[in-house]
């Protein structure tokens, strides 16, 4: 069994640091992982992405071409992305700073406002935070207590700071969940 | 010890710790820039020392003279800035000392780009400076593959008074993955003291000269040979491979190294859902190259695959390996673009279903 994705958005919106977080959750569930950043000639709020792979056995390829999900956080990474995920796979998108509708109707989507979320709960960097609790609602790749723990890892000594980023993973998560739940997103067996 | 979650850059420096590496010196590029970063760091902590040199060509010949205190010490760089190191490499390998040198090998030639790719194959395995010389040349395929090698190297290296290199490609020196360190760790070589360093000897022993320049035809062709029989040590001792999926039937033998050879073994999985029998074979050394191990594996396949990050470097080795008796092809991506499992699915299935040989010979 298998998770891959590839998480794609802006730089400085903390696309590599949830993929790293979703790497470092999935390692503290005794999983196998691989975490594959681009490191082309970017500028900052240029486009970036890394491509996560989390696994029973070891993992084959890092890289990852037709990926079975792809979180895009803006519009360029939908552009970009939307055409690559496997059929009957899952895209998680963030509606807050994309507008224009999925167009493939092989894919399940999930949609994510993710920068209203995280603004509503006072902290407009948490888009991120929303983003994989989505993910993480929708697939279970991997357990929530995990990526929280690494929350007050990563933020420690800031308590606000994790207050904020854990409201928004636990919000993200909750409407990954009725998403699936609703059987519009999907369980963690995508695609072949 | 517990895994830990770690850039391949950074588990080379780690692992350069662990093997008790206590000097380096070296010049920025990308994709390796963490490697000096995390020695950087870590070295003072060790009671080592870190030096940025002022161009790659002076880092050479840093671990030239460090090299000749019996400490043991590297360098990394990218292709560009390997180029630069030739000439400090040929001299090492001349004076017989022992360092390692990783390369995390971008796109070219030239400036070329910072992305992965393999294209050093030439440069690594046949030379690279001038002069009878070679490198052993090591190439892990994953983050706690390169870990390993990397202690390895510095054994390799003090056995065999011998340049090692380790090869990896952007992918190895950028991605992270979980490595683990053994606590306690035995040396891969028998490792005598080292008789032959210069640290000085107020007249109690004979001098030490670290020296690559022999005047003298007669002697620097004892010296040419006394280097071969290490090189020919070398072919009949430390060759390594791997093989994956030639427990089953197979018809086509995909042969890659490095992090490609994690991208075939995904294809071959795909494709044996598929019906479709294909192995890897996976050259660890390049030099040594595994000539016989790879005769026997392509013994079981009708045809060989060829996957590579170049325009077909490796693929020359395998042309020696078999001697003809297969038809090879050649699936390369240059540039810094990737080849995916699907690209070489596609390949194995066609070749499977009867596409001809398309690579010449000679």
């Amino acid at each position: 069994m298998q998770n891959d994705l590839i998480i794609a958005g802006f730089g400085g919106q903390g696309v590599l640091l949830i993929g790293k977080m979703l790497a470092y959750a999935g390692m503290a569930d005794g999983k196998e992982v691989s975490w594959l950043p681009s490191y082309g000639p970017e500028m900052r709020g240029g486009t970036c992405n890394c491509t996560v792979v989390i696994a029973d056995r070891p993992v084959g390829s890092p890289v990852v071409e037709r990926p079975r999900v792809a979180m895009v956080m803006n519009l360029p990474s939908l552009e970009k992305y939307e055409g690559m995920v496997k059929p009957g796979g899952l895209l998680l998108v963030n509606t807050s700073l994309i507008s224009r509708d999925v167009q493939r109707s092989d894919l399940r989507v999930v949609k994510v406002p993710a920068n209203e979320i995280a603004n509503r709960l006072g902290n407009p960097r948490a888009a991120n935070m929303v983003a994989l609790g989505a993910y993480l609602g929708a697939t279970r790749a991997v357990s929530l207590a995990a990526v929280e723990g690494l929350v007050r890892e990563t933020f420690a000594g800031k308590a606000k700071v994790i207050d904020s980023n854990l409201a928004a993973l636990q919000e993200g998560y909750a409407l990954g969940e009725r998403e699936a739940a609703d059987g519009k997103a999907v369980s963690q067996e995508v695609g072949a | 010890m517990a895994k830990k979650l770690m850039k391949g850059c950074e588990a080379i420096g780690e692992a350069a710790i662990k093997a008790g590496c206590k000097l380096f010196f070296g010049y920025p590029i990308t994709p390796q820039n963490e490697i000096p970063e995390y020695m950087a760091h870590r070295l003072p902590q060790v009671g080592g020392t870190f030096v940025q040199a002022e161009s790659e060509v002076a880092a050479s010949n840093m671990i030239y003279g460090a090299a000749g205190s019996g400490e043991r010490v590297f360098t990394s760089s990218s292709s560009p800035g390997i180029s630069l190191m030739q000439e400090g490499i040929s001299y090492i390998a001349g004076s017989e000392l022992p360092v390692v040198i990783v390369n995390i090998m971008r796109a070219g030639p030239g400036l070329g780009g910072i992305l992965p790719s393999q294209s050093d194959y030439f440069q690594a395995t046949k030379g690279g400076g001038h002069g009878d010389y070679r490198l052993l040349v090591l190439a892990p395929w994953s983050v706690q593959e390169a870990a390993d090698l990397m202690q390895d190297a510095f054994d390799l290296a003090d056995y065999y008074r011998n340049p090692v290199m380790v090869l990896g490609d952007g992918l190895i020196g950028q991605m992270m993955e979980p490595v683990e360190f053994k606590a306690e760790r035995t040396p891969c070589k028998p490792l005598p003291p080292k008789a032959w360093v210069a640290t000085g000897c107020s007249g109690d022993r004979p001098t030490n000269i670290i020296n690559s320049l022999f005047l003298d035809p007669e002697v620097l062709e004892r010296h040419n040979q006394k280097l071969k029989a290490k090189y020919d040590l070398m072919v009949r001792d430390e060759v390594r491979c791997a093989s994956y999926g030639t427990d089953r039937p197979y018809e086509v033998l995909v042969v890659a190294y490095g992090t490609v050879a994690r991208v075939c073994s995904t294809a071959l999985d795909d494709l044996r859902e598929d019906g479709v029998g294909a192995a890897l074979f996976r050259p660890i050394t390049l030099f040594p190259f595994p000539y016989a191990e790879l005769r026997a594996a392509a013994e079981n396949a009708r045809a060989v695959l060829v996957v590579e990050l170049s325009t077909g470097q490796m693929i020359e080795d395998v042309r020696l390996a078999l001697e003809g008796s297969r038809p090879i092809h050649f699936l390369g991506r240059q540039g810094g673009m990737l080849i995916s499992p699907e690209a070489v699915s596609e390949r194995v299935s066609a070749i499977s279903a009867g596409l001809p040989e398309e690579v010449r010979h000679g």
